[in-house]
This record gives C-alpha cells, sequence and structure tokens, in this order.
C-alpha cells in the first residue's frame, strides 16, 4: 500500500516538473513555431525572481505570481527587440535566441555569482506508512493540474484562444478579418514566457536558483514538446505522462540518472516509429 | 467610395503594378478581367494592404489608407476574400465564422449568415480543411461577411467550382449585395459570371487598367479578342 503510494507520488512529481517545464515552450514552440533557445534561461529568471521576492520578505505564493508577471513583461521586451524581425526566419532566430541565453547565462553569473541561491522548501512532510511525502510537492502537482486546465479552457473556449489559434494557423486572413496579429504574436509569446517564467519560481523551492539552471531543463522541454507532435497541449500532456511514468517508476526502483535515461531512450524510439509525434494523426483539438 | 490614383506596388524590387487608377461608387458592382499573371491579385492584395503600395493613393470613403495596416483596412469596412480562400484548416466551421466576427462589437451575425448559406448549417462542426473547393469558398464569402463590410475585395470566387455552384454563388450574391448594401470589387475570369454581376469590366494587361467596358460588351467576340485574345 505505501509502495503504492511511493510510486504514484514520483510518478505525480516527475509529471509536474515536465508540465511545469514543457508547458510555455507548448505555446512558443508548439504554437508559434518559435525555437526559442533563450527558453531554459526564462525558467532561470523566473528561479532568481522568485528567490528575490522571497528574500525582500515577499510571501511564497504571491512571489510565483510577480515572478511570472516579471517574466512575462521580459518576454514583451524581447519579442518587441528580437523576435518579431525574425518571424519564419529559423536560423535567424536560432542566433539570436542562443546569444541572448548566453547573455542572459553571463549576466547572472556576473550578478548573482554562480552558486545556489535557495528558497526554504515550505510545508514539510505528510506521512504514509514508511514513507514521508514533501507536502510541497503535492502542492506542485496541483499548480501543474490547475495551469494544464487553465492553458486548455482559455485555448478552447475563450474568444482571446480562438484568436491565437486562428492567427497561428494563417496570421495573414486574420489581419484581413481585423486581427492585429503584431499584437497577438506579442502577447502569446509573453504568456508562453509568464508560463515558464512561473514554472522557475515554482520550482525554486526544490532545486533552487542558479545560472545554469535552464540547461538542465531545456532539452527535456524540448524532448516532450516535439514527441507530443504538432497539437501542442495535448500532446504535451500525453508526452509528459507517459515520461513520467516510466521516469517515476524508473528512478524509484534505480537511480534518476537512469530514470532520465530511459525516458531520453523511450522519446527517441517513439520519434522512430512516430514521427510527427504522439498527436501526429489526430486532427482535432490544441 | 473607393478612389485610386497612380497606385504601383510590387514584390521585392520587382514591380506588377502600375499607374492603376479607377474608383468605385457606393453600392455599385465592378469587374476586373485579365490573365492569368496580369496582377489582379496583386491589386486586391495591394488594396487590403498585404503589400505595400510603392506609389500612388489610394482613398476609402474619402481616408487616405495607403500606408494603414491590414487589420485597420479590415477594421473600416473592406472585406476580403482571397484566390486560395484561405480557409482555416484547423478550425471548425463555425470557428471559421466567429473568426469573421471576432474584432466586431455587437451581435452575431452567425445566424443571419446561416440563413443566406443554409449548406453551411450540416456542417458547422467539421475542420475546414475537411470542406470541399465549394464549400470552402460559400465558407470564405460567409466568414467575410461576418464582418458586416461594406466593401468586398473578390478575387475568383469561380475558380476550380462546378457550374451549377457557379450559379448559386452568383445568385447568392447578386441577393446579397442588394441586401447588405456592398459595394464589390469582383476579379474573374468567368465571362458569363462577370457579365450577370457587374455593371462595369475593368479589363487589366501587364500591371495596368487599359479599359473599361460595359458587361453587354463582353458577349461581342470582337471585342473579347482585342482585349482577352491570345
Ligand atoms: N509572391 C510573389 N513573389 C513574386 N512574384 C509574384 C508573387 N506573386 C505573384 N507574383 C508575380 O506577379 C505577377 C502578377 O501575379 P498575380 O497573382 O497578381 O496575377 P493574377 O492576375 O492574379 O493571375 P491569376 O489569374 O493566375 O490569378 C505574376 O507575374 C506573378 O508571377
Ligand atoms: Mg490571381
Amino acid at each position: 500500500m505505501d509502495q503504492v503510494a511511493n510510486y504514484l507520488f514520483q510518478i505525480g512529481f516527475s509529471f509536474s516538473i515536465f508540465i511545469l517545464i514543457s508547458l510555455g515552450l507548448a505555446v512558443i514552440f508548439g504554437m508559434m513555431r518559435v525555437i526559442n533557445l533563450a527558453q531554459g534561461e526564462f525558467l532561470m529568471l523566473g528561479a532568481y525572481f522568485c528567490t528575490l521576492c522571497t528574500n525582500a520578505g515577499i510571501n511564497l505564493w504571491l512571489s510565483f505570481i510577480l515572478s511570472a508577471l516579471a517574466v512575462g513583461v521580459f518576454g514583451v521586451i524581447v519579442e518587441r527587440l528580437v523576435i518579431q524581425w525574425l518571424y519564419g526566419r529559423i536560423i535567424d532566430t536560432l542566433l539570436a535566441t542562443w546569444g541572448l541565453s548566453l547573455l542572459l547565462v553571463g549576466g547572472v553569473t556576473t550578478i548573482f555569482g554562480p552558486q545556489t541561491e535557495s528558497v526554504a522548501a515550505p510545508l514539510g512532510n505528510v506521512q504514509v506508512g514508511a514513507f514521508g511525502f514533501p507536502v510541497y510537492g503535492l502542492v506542485m502537482m496541483a499548480i501543474a493540474v490547475a495551469l494544464l486546465v487553465a492553458v486548455y479552457a482559455f485555448w478552447r473556449f475563450t474568444r482571446y484562444g480562438l484568436i491565437v489559434r486562428g492567427t497561428m494557423q494563417n496570421p495573414t486572413i486574420s489581419a484581413a478579418l481585423g486581427v492585429n496579429r503584431s499584437l497577438v504574436y506579442m502577447l502569446t509569446f509573453a504568456f508562453g514566457s509568464a508560463l515558464t517564467g512561473l514554472a522557475g519560481a515554482v520550482l525554486a523551492p526544490i532545486v533552487g536558483a542558479y545560472p545554469t539552471l535552464g540547461i538542465v531543463y531545456i532539452a527535456k522541454a524540448f524532448i516532450t514538446v516535439i514527441t507530443g507532435g504538432h497539437l501542442p497541449l495535448i500532446g504535451t500532456v500525453s508526452a509528459s505522462g507517459l515520461f513520467s511514468t516510466i521516469d517515476g517508476i524508473v528512478a524509484t526502483v534505480s537511480s534518476s540518472v537512469i530514470g532520465e535515461m530511459t525516458v531520453l531512450f523511450v522519446a527517441i524510439i517513439l520519434l522512430r516509429l512516430l514521427p510527427l509525434g504522439i498527436t501526429g494523426r489526430m486532427t482535432r483539438g490544441v | 467610395m473607393l478612389e485610386v490614383e497612380g497606385l504601383g506596388a510590387g514584390y521585392g524590387r520587382i514591380p506588377i503594378l502600375n499607374g492603376i487608377d479607377f474608383s468605385i461608387a457606393r453600392g455599385e458592382i465592378v469587374g476586373v478581367l485579365g490573365h492569368n499573371g496580369m496582377g489582379k491579385t496583386t491589386l486586391l492584395r495591394t488594396l487590403m494592404g498585404e503589400i505595400r503600395a510603392t506609389g500612388g493613393v489610394i482613398r476609402f470613403e474619402d481616408e487616405d489608407i495607403t500606408r494603414l495596416a491590414m487589420h485597420r483596412r479590415a477594421r473600416l469596412g473592406i472585406g476580403y476574400v482571397p484566390q486560395g480562400r484561405d480557409i482555416y484548416p484547423q478550425l471548425s466551421v463555425m470557428d471559421n465564422l466567429r473568426m469573421g466576427e471576432i474584432v466586431r462589437r455587437g451581435q452575431s451575425a452567425v445566424p443571419e449568415l446561416l440563413e443566406y448559406f443554409p449548406v453551411l448549417e450540416a456542417l458547422m462542426e467539421r475542420p475546414g480543411r475537411a470542406l470541399s473547393g465549394g464549400e470552402q469558398q460559400i465558407l470564405a464569402l460567409a466568414r467575410c461577411l461576418a464582418g458586416r463590410p461594406r466593401l468586398l475585395l473578390l478575387d475568383e470566387p469561380t475558380e476550380g467550382i462546378q457550374p451549377s455552384i457557379v450559379d448559386q454563388i452568383q445568385a447568392k450574391l447578386a441577393e446579397l449585395t442588394r441586401a447588405l448594401d456592398l459595394t464589390v470589387l469582383l476579379v474573374e475570369q468567368n465571362l458569363r459570371f462577370i457579365a450577370a454581376l457587374a455593371e462595369r469590366v475593368l479589363i487589366m494587361q501587364k500591371g495596368t487598367i487599359v479599359a473599361s467596358i460595359a458587361p453587354e460588351q463582353l458577349s461581342d467576340q470582337a471585342i473579347v479578342d482585342e482585349y482577352l485574345g491570345i
């Protein structure tokens, strides 16, 4: 019984991390088709912002929201200064965002130093039989699921969500129907940035904040979104579900490194079998 | 309603249009005829703002819109149905229609449009990609009308559509322009279609308008040969 709880916790925890790190990328890469190599650094900025806020005495939950807003605003600046000139130009986007990524890692190292800034992990443990589970892990799962539901509902059922889906499919005809596509692109990029910033903040209590934080997660996030296929949200959820189940089980019976290697291995096999990703053949949904 | 003076435009450095002059009065249906590659689509794209004018002036209801962004022109009341129809492939028919009225305030035009285009009713939940060419054309027209434009730019609405549907579209357009008080600039290659709808036909050759003729003259073989012969 407590062994089952342990597995479930590991899988759920892994799932929440996959979802958190991939959701912003699902918007920016999956929906907008922008390959932002600095996406990992957006995560890192969210984590740093969260440590700054909590160090300044701000309540942790409020710090999450402030971090999301701050990275969202940062996303607006990046989109207006760099990305908006590069839509559809893949190589230029890669180079520019790679440069931005180096700049951000360098800048943050200069200001804060290379050491890890930490945020106290709140809430303690719950005991189930022989195992103690950190309550914060359960909170992360709740946040991941809530974000998923919110983003899905927003995309699927709101007027703004429809505008974004239409504009990403055909920006020119959308403009001919009166949509300010430049504004839609800017806000969508900001939205994806804010989601990533929030993810960084939520991760801060368990991993802290350090300059190369983004590098650890960016590859995982890209693999998740790419394995998901062309429907960014459904794809990301299914890929996260699959990977976290494997990761949770393998990491529990062996080690977390083996868990991550197994996930990578499965992703490679899966993309061999389904080159278009898990949702490659699905036609409806987001 | 629409005045165009000395309009020039092109792709990159290649000029396609030069010195285009014409005007359309409110309520008129004006046709544009010309061979493939003469610049008809380029003209509509320039009027809509998809391509930047390199010279000349476009005025819509006495306002200079030559430098205005595309979405602003749409919001002023110019509707555009492009040659490829540009239906959103992954949105349902309903959502395609909703995109048509997404920036307009007030009541939804969808129920009214379904009365005009009852064929769409049975298709509402289908993704745009799963419609036939004729259905896509009707949807593109309905989606454009959902924004309640006053000037309609139509690019070859009959291209690739079977004759019986062409007749339906023709009847619908005649009915709608009157019912909705529309002004229309209609690019077409189908002589019968354009003769039935237009009050005046502009002939386009190599990026300029070389003549304006009455639709009755389209049945005169000598005139057709002169302007459209090969
Ligand atoms: N995107 C583009 N880039 C460069 N040249 C283009 C582009 N689109 C069209 N052209 C050229 O501009 C010219 C006019 O094209 P346009 O599409 O306006 O012709 P059209 O009169 O609409 O022809 P059709 O009857 O075949 O639709 C053609 O010579 C075409 O090759
Ligand atoms: Mg054309």
